[in-house]
């Protein structure tokens, strides 16, 4: 199914309905807000993350990307109490990042869905803590041990999530 | 052109970062709740909230259905009462503590004000944020239901935070673990006062505590009061680790008393009142008026009732001890408003708690001035109105009002007097019979004062008052004036 190793000609591009398109971020930060509270553990993950990453490499359009990213985040930013913008950005560059890697290199492949993800959410992470410390003024702390761990379990996450999207992408 | 189009990715990329860069500078420069953004949180809220609530409807709704009729029918919802009660008594008995610790450093301060939670309204939380940079709950009451920003989030174990967004049908509340959260504290026992805040790993610390200062690990931390959302007292976790902090100050770490991550139904406070502390004139308490506030109603009689008792030793021993005793000579005995001390309404169950402004008879018939009316004619039963009488007019004796107890009733005749008021197995209960028997309570008092305060009406079988009364007694002692104890604020 997969075209590896192609040039942006040969590249599937695949494209989502609306109602997936509107339905399946919505979900996604519902359920990030939802779950945290049974399971508290749950706040390492990022659903919302492994989302914008699905579409982005799905659709394979840096344009659509960044805005699925964008808009994500600032949903996502809309239900905390900071300033809006932080998670905005950093998904903006994501999704941005995300598209126009899959446009280069195979993302249907499970083992570098795992590596993305944990380069992706380290992107973000580190995006998110540069705006919050150097424009919001946020004490943050950072841990490489605890962005890793946290992006490995993201990636785990991610891989059942991507296969979950594959089932409802449709092919351009 | 060529260029535009070759790198139209990359500016639309730059350009959708400038416009975010810019809206977070504008909204750092001013506060958050300008509304410049509320009407985004309010779409977001109203999408998302929606589901979680009835995501959380539905659970309940099934877990209700199983726990309260498949399960244990009944038990559960008995249970539930009764955590209430107890949450609401753990409030009371915090508030209470801090009421008597204060009125004690502070009685000189006449015009000291204090806050009383007074009103709240359970709530339910539906959702998180679902970010460890936000930490933050979601409740199921808004702007419809009398929620407003700031209020004070507590549950049975302590403070929970605060409501910082206001929607119309639901609430963000700011956790106390959140590092933009602050909160005014104070040490239980060392009194030194601080500020509570959380860090970004989700830690509470208590800062601007002296470093030159001794707290000891395991310490209550409470609220103080300061921060004008809390009310003083509330609890807020314990020390668990102290460490030199930056400058002057120490690091205190608390742990908080409520679980943060596992908060299902939350108390918003939505009224505090303030009230003036009033200066704690009493004293020590003695344990024969604690005893005599448990007793049921019981005949009123003179302080100095065992003396004459012992002076007379031919008292009559049968027949009712109202019929054998003279009617109070003393105030004390007149009313328990007189004695100024709040009584349980386990004394009689139909004791009325509403203030008597009209001055009644002190005990019997005979209406004495200036004494509070302390029988209810109509049912017979003690009025414990929280009254505080002035002690001149406890130590004055009434000379119109009946006839003392001079004889030493038997055990008996003890249950008999409390016979006609529902709490009579109280007097088989929590009084020894010896009490009674001996007429003098451990405490050297006579068992007259120990009963004194009792409403004669509802304590005297019909047939015993309409006895007729040998003739007053005068005291050999004059009666001690009682102090006067006020109610504590309800």
């Amino acid at each position: 199914m997969a075209t590896i190793y192609t040039s942006g000609e040969q590249v599937e591009v695949y494209r989502f309905s609306i109602r997936a398109t509107i339905l399946i971020p919505l979900i996604a930060v519902f359920l990030q807000a939802f779950l945290p509270l049974r399971f508290s553990f749950f706040t390492i993950f990022d659903l919302p993350l492994l989302v914008t990453i699905g579409f982005a490499t799905a659709r394979r359009n840096p344009l659509a990307g960044l805005v699925t990213g964008g808009l994500i985040g600032i949903l996502q930013d809309s239900l905390t109490h900071q300033p809006i913008g932080l998670y905005g950005i950093s998904k903006t560059v994501v999704g941005f990042s995300a598209s126009s890697l899959g446009i280069k290199i195979d993302v249907e492949n499970p083992g570098t869905r795992f590596l993305l993800t944990i380069l992706f959410y380290v992107v973000h992470e580190v995006v998110y803590f540069v705006i919050a410390r150097g424009l919001v003024g946020l004490h943050m702390q950072w841990s490489w041990l605890h962005e890793i761990g946290s992006g490995a379990a993201n990636a785990v996450l991610g891989i059942l999530v991507y296969a979950l999207l594959d089932r409802v992408k449709q092919r351009t | 052109m060529d260029v535009l189009g070759r790198y139209r990715n990359l500016i639309v990329l730059v350009g959708v970062l400038f416009a975010q860069v810019l809206g977070l500078a504008v909204q750092v420069k001013r506060p958050t709740d300008s509304g410049s953004t509320h009407l985004i949180r309010i779409w977001a809220v109203g999408a998302v909230t929606p589901l979680e609530k009835a995501l959380v409807w539905a659970q309940t709704s099934t877990h209700n259905l199983w726990h309260n009729y498949l399960y244990l029918r009944g038990v559960r919802a008995e249970n539930r009462a009764l955590k209430q009660e107890i949450e609401r008594m753990r409030l009371e008995e915090a508030r209470m503590t801090q009421d008597a610790d204060q009125a004690h450093r502070l009685q000189a301060l006449l015009a000291f004000k204090e806050q009383f939670i007074s009103q709240t309204l359970p709530a339910q939380v539906i959702g998180s944020t679902g970010s460890e940079m936000s930490r933050s709950v979601y409740i199921d009451k808004g702007a419809h239901d009398g929620i407003k920003r700031d209020m004070a989030v507590i549950t049975k174990d302590g403070i929970v935070g605060k409501v910082l967004y206001v929607y119309p049908s639901t609430s963000l509340v700011l956790l106390i673990d959140d590092q933009t959260s602050g909160v005014g504290a104070i040490l239980e026992k060392q009194r030194l006062q601080g500020i509570l805040r959380g860090t970004p790993s989700g830690e509470v610390v208590l800062e601007k505590v002296m470093s030159d200062e001794t707290v000891p690990v395991g310490e209550e931390v409470l609220t103080s009061g300061g921060d004008g959302i809390f009310p003083k007292g509330l609890p807020v976790g314990k020390v668990t680790r102290i460490s030199p902090g930056s400058e002057l100050f120490l690091n205190i770490r608390v742990w908080p008393a409520v679980n943060l991550s596992h908060l299902e139904e939350v108390l918003v406070v939505t009224k505090i009142d303030e009230r003036q502390t009033q200066p704690d004139q009493t004293g020590p308490v003695r344990a024969v008026d604690i005893l005599a506030e448990r007793l049921p109603t019981v005949p009123p009689k003179p302080e100095n009732a065992a003396d004459v008792a012992g002076k007379n030793p031919i008292a009559p021993a049968g027949g009712s001890a109202n019929a054998a005793a003279p009617k109070s000579t003393s105030p004390n005995a007149a009313s328990p408003i007189a004695e100024g001390k709040p009584k349980p309404a386990s004394g009689a169950a139909t004791a009325d708690t509403k203030p008597k402004p009209s001055p009644g008879a002190a005990s019997g018939s005979v209406p004495s001035p200036g004494v509070p009316k302390a029988t209810n004619p109509a049912t017979g039963t003690a009025n414990h109105a929280p009254h505080t009488v002035p002690p001149a007019a406890q130590a004055k004796p009434n000379p119109t009002a009946g006839v003392a107890s001079t004889g030493v009733p038997k055990t008996g005749q003890a249950k008999t007097v409390g016979a006609p008021s529902p709490a009579a197995p109280v007097v088989k209960k929590n009084v020894p019979a010896g009490t009674f028997s001996a007429g003098v309570s451990p405490a050297g008092t006579s068992a007259a004062s120990v009963q004194a305060g009792r409403s004669p009406a509802s304590t005297q079988p019909p047939g015993a008052a309409k006895k007729p009364a040998p003739k007053p007694v005068s005291p050999a002692v004059p009666p001690k004036p009682q102090p006067a104890v006020q109610d504590p604020p309800q």
